[in-house]
């Protein structure tokens, strides 16, 4: 057991956690934040992608007391009050999204890749995306209305 | 009207927000047990010691159950009985369930079940088509054979003749959301069960047997599932019936998700298969007599194979007239997962069958490919021959009732119409059935105008010519697909329909979510019969105890049916308050009309709720059952005769390709896509479900490789080894776009179902890897299915020679 104390979606929270407990198990069972999706267990489908400081990681396949201190960010935490993030919006707007599990983890990947992209000055081409987005698995939409998701929640980032 | 609008997912708010519940994200009550199946290692054999032990002594471990501890049915079998939850000694596959273990937590109940100590007496497995072939290892007595025409005497007599084979792999679904099942004990014994199913009533049946009570004592209740594709039509029955049994024994709410090496180990998958063809044709190549054997692989248990083997019988002609034919079919029995229905559900193995020999005659002939296809279309219904198809889009229809089964049938087709064509036989499938609403002349036609099909084959040919290492293809596939069940009684829905006094609906229906859409198109056939938006509508789960007896959500029939069946309760509830409202201002119910959130009758306007409340308070019952079943259907599957389809949706697609001939790696440059959803519910739903559908079929067979090794064991059980199309596989250009006809059959608002059509579209993917590898040589490539990069390798040499 160690004592976790973790910001998550801008709020501090304090546990004692077995020291094999994954991120992702964390999230989904002691803080119900359930947004947060397991769909293959070993960091192939980006359905448990959330934000540590910012940058998106695959919850799954992280320990969380290795987080200790640090910031996390889930889809939960993502809109603002009751005004959803511009990536939230696109997804919804564009049809970008199906049976929705992936859903998640596709936002929290796309609005990191926006951001990286912001930051470093560059402006994301189409094949950006689909390259950026290629750890995030859909077997739904056959990633057409995603990407262009993406793209309009870029311009309105 | 709130019919034919794009409107948005109606769950799409609370999937970007996270806010969706899947079953594993439902709370559970405290003391929730965790489940874990022990799997036996070995493909073919018995058991000869199971020593459970250390199991039962593992941390967390509250119950270890066997066969021998189960109360009552030991059997998931969705058909012939042969499926045990747990194994009684014999197993049959790597991966076959043998005891499971209840845990308080889903990781102690996963490292329990490493501790068990099995031996076994292994036998040889029977594992490829050729060892059951020669073990006589199948699930009927012998092979099923349909019969057209003379077909011996019409290959002998043909002045071209090809022959050849064609393996076609299986596919895993990898729906997003494992497998899931979550029960909750009730007072006197009865179950409460959420699963993650496309069969809620075969939930409730199966567990109804597991604990020995009738199924009035079991609730099953879904909302939703992250993806089925046909994955959870029956291989959902394990852990539910698992976890009301751990439930039933210990008190205890029970839970169990498979991890995902679990899932894609434990649970079947699309069934292979092998074609053989043998076809005679004419120098135009006009096919007059096919012969096919398709053999395909069924796993260990029977499950849905046969009817899987059927459609794919039933689609060898895809939408060829063929003259003659004859087609074999093995289901075999090997120790593999049993395989099960997978988007397509055998339609698709069939299709390729008959464009592998299409793509074939063409290159023996040296004729364009889509000339080939052309003339062995069927014959057009009026108003969808070539020529029809290069015109400007018409415009729609005018609309006919939806009502009624005569209206409609017989005014399109009743006129004589032949396309100044060549053939006298008669335009009917190799089962006998008359195909009266072909489209695919035109559509083609219109398609490959759009797309700019003859430039670009002149490009492809420049190009080739110009560039030694990367060669370029282009590949045209057409599909026209048969909807209904083949077990016609599966043909039925019902549903539920509340009108509460504030003028709100409850809406229930026996359909599943599994992100198709389904929910919403049907909510927006609810709202148009009230002339409501379709946020006064509530959608909710599927419940076994509103609406009872239902069939899957399979056989792209969700809309179809349920809305239907949605129409019928809401017209029953709509006619009640009109004749209420007609008596009160003295008027005719018809002068009753509801639209645009109003109820006018007469001169008298009032608001959907207040018109609720008055009929609320003239005492009418403002609730109704919607009942429908699909009409006109005969079907002798062991003769191959009769009218199995209600109706057909058709698709072409148009794909382009890069292949470097140096790895065998390539990639889609370009798709373009044009589909018959009917007059679509939802054009954004429907061009939703093609795109993806495109995308999983091109999946199939390029990337997708499902690889056993000589002991049965499944080596591909993770999405690293198994490769599922990514963002960037996708075409760089992918032009959808809807067909602008109309369902002539009388269908929900004219609309044609649209889940399983367009998976058979991404057949042009590898028509168009075919095409690149042909460009390299002057033999026929013979491509093997799926494409991978090695297997395009392999062909290019076979095309040069």
């Amino acid at each position: 057991m160690t004592k976790l104390i973790m910001t998550v979606n801008g709020k501090k929270v304090s546990r004692d956690v077995p020291d094999e407990t994954l991120l992702s198990e964390f999230l989904r069972e002691s803080l119900r934040l359930t947004g947060t999706h397991v769909g293959c267990d070993t960091t192939q489908c980006g359905a448990c992608v959330v934000h540590v400081n910012g940058t998106a990681v695959k919850s799954c396949s992280v320990l969380a007391v290795s987080l200790n201190g640090e910031s996390v960010t889930t889809i939960e935490g993502l809109a603002d009050g009751g005004q959803l993030h511009p990536m939230q919006k696109a997804f919804n707007d564009n049809h970008g999204l199906q049976c929705g599990f992936c859903t998640p983890g596709m936002i929290m990947a796309s609005v990191d890749l926006v951001a990286k992209a912001k930051a470093a000055g560059r402006k994301l081409s189409e094949d950006d995306i689909r390259h950026g987005l290629e750890g995030n698995i859909c077997r739904c939409t056959g990633y057409h209305n995603i990407v262009k998701a993406v793209a309009q929640a870029a311009s309105e980032m | 009207m709130t019919v034919h609008k794009s409107l948005p997912h109606d769950s799409g708010p609370l999937h970007v927000t996270g806010a969706a519940r899947y079953v594993d994200d439902i709370p559970v009550p405290a003391k929730c047990l965790h489940l874990a199946f022990g799997l036996s290692t070995v493909a073919r054999g018995s058991v000869t010691s199971m020593d459970l032990g250390a199991v039962r002594a593992a941390p967390g471990v509250v119950a270890v159950l066997e066969a021998s501890d189960l109360p009552f049915a030991n059997d998931v079998s969705p058909s012939a009985h042969d499926e045990p939850l747990l194994s009684t000694g014999r197993v049959n596959y790597v991966g076959q369930p043998l005891f499971v273990v209840a845990a308080t937590s889903h990781l102690a109940a996963r490292k329990a079940v490493r501790a068990a100590r099995i031996t076994y007496a292994e036998e040889p497995p029977v594992l490829t088509v050729d060892e059951a072939l020669a073990a006589n290892s199948r699930f009927e007595d012998g092979p099923r054979i349909w019969t057209k025409g003379d077909v011996d005497a019409a290959l002998a007599k043909a002045s071209n003749r090809l022959s050849g084979r064609i393996e076609i792999g299986g596919q895993e679904h990898f729906y997003l959301e494992g497998q899931a099942a979550l029960v909750l004990p009730q007072e006197n014994g009865d179950m409460v069960v959420h699963s993650s199913t496309q069969h809620p009533t075969e939930i409730q049946h199966k567990v109804a047997e597991a604990i020995g009570k009738p199924m009035h004592a079991v609730r099953v209740e879904t909302r939703r599932m992250g993806g089925g594709f046909g994955g959870k039509e029956s291989q959902g029955n394990a852990l539910a019936c698992a976890c009301a049994i751990v439930a039933r024994a210990t008190g205890r709410p029970a839970k169990m998700r498979y991890d995902r090496d679990d899932d894609m180990v434990i649970t079947g998958k699309r069934h292979d298969f092998r074609i053989d063809y043998d076809v005679g044709f004419d120098e135009t190549g006009r096919v007059s007599a096919v012969d096919f054997v398709q053999a395909t692989r069924g796993g260990w248990a029977q499950d849905l194979t046969l009817p899987v083997a059927d459609r794919a019988m039933l689609h060898s002609d895809n939408a060829y007239l063929l003259p003659a034919a004859r087609i074999t079919s093995h289901r075999l029995r090997t120790n593999t997962q049993s395989a099960t229905a997978f988007r397509g559900f055998g339609g698709p193995q069939g299709v390729v069958g008959i464009e592998r020999v299409m793509d074939h005659i063409a290159a023996h002939l040296g004729l364009d490919p889509v000339e080939v296809r052309r003339v062995n279309y069927y014959q057009p219904m009026a108003g969808a021959t070539w020529e029809d198809g290069g015109s400007a889009p018409r415009p729609a229809a005018s609309p006919r009732d939806i009502s009624g089964t005569k209206a409609g049938r017989g005014l399109a087709f009743g006129a004589a119409h032949s396309p100044a064509s060549h053939r006298p036989v008669a335009n009917t499938t190799p089962y006998g059935m008359e195909v009266k609403d072909f489209v695919l002349h035109a559509m083609s036609a219109r398609l490959l105008g759009s797309a700019g099909y003859a430039a670009r084959r002149e490009a492809v040919a420049a190009w080739n010519a110009a560039n030694p290492v990367l060669k370029r293809g282009l590949g045209f596939s057409p599909v026209k697909f048969g909807i209904s069940f083949t077990l016609t009684h599966l043909n039925q829905a019902g549903a539920l329909v509340h009108v509460y006094q504030d003028g709100s609906i409850h809406l229930n229906h026996g359909g599943t979510e599994m992100g198709q859409g389904l929910f919403q198109k049907v909510a927006q056939v609810a709202a148009a019969r009230f002339g409501l938006d379709t946020d006064a509508v509530r959608i909710t789960a599927t419940d076994t105890a509103k609406v009872p007896n239902t069939s899957a959500t399979a056989a792209s029939s969700g809309s179809d049916l349920n809305g239907m069946a949605v129409r019928v309760a809401c017209d029953m509830i709509r006619d009640r308050m009109s004749v209420c409202l007609a008596e009160k201002f003295a008027l005719r119910p018809e002068d009753v009309v509801f639209d645009a959130g109003e109820v006018r009758a007469g001169d008298h306007s009032m608001s959907f709720a207040e018109a609720a409340m008055a009929c609320y308070q003239s005492r009418v019952s403002l609730s109704a059952t919607g009942f429908y079943k699909t009409p006109d259907l005969s079907w002798d599957r062991i003769a191959g005769q009769g009218r199995p389809f209600f109706y057909f949706a058709h698709g072409c697609a148009l794909t382009e390709v890069v292949v470097d001939t140096l790895t065998g790696e390539n990639r889609i440059l370009r798709a373009d896509i044009l589909h018959d959803a009917g007059a679509s519910l939802n054009p954004a739903l429907d061009i939703g479900q093609v795109e993806g559908a495109y995308v999983q079929g091109a999946g199939w067979l390029t990337t997708e490789e499902l690889v056993w090794d000589d002991k049965g064991r499944l080596r591909t059980h993770a999405p690293s080894t198994y490769k599922i199309p990514a963002c960037s596989d996708r075409p760089e250009v992918f032009n959808v776009a809807l067909w602008d006809g109309e369902n002539p059959e009388a269908t929900i608002y004219r609309s044609k179902a649209v889940g399983e059509p367009p998976f058979m579209l991404g057949i042009s993917a590898f028509l168009a890897l075919s095409d690149a590898c042909a460009s390299c040589g002057s033999a026929y490539p013979d491509l093997q299915a799926p494409a991978t990069a090695e297997a395009v390798l392999a062909a290019i040499g076979r095309a040069r020679g």
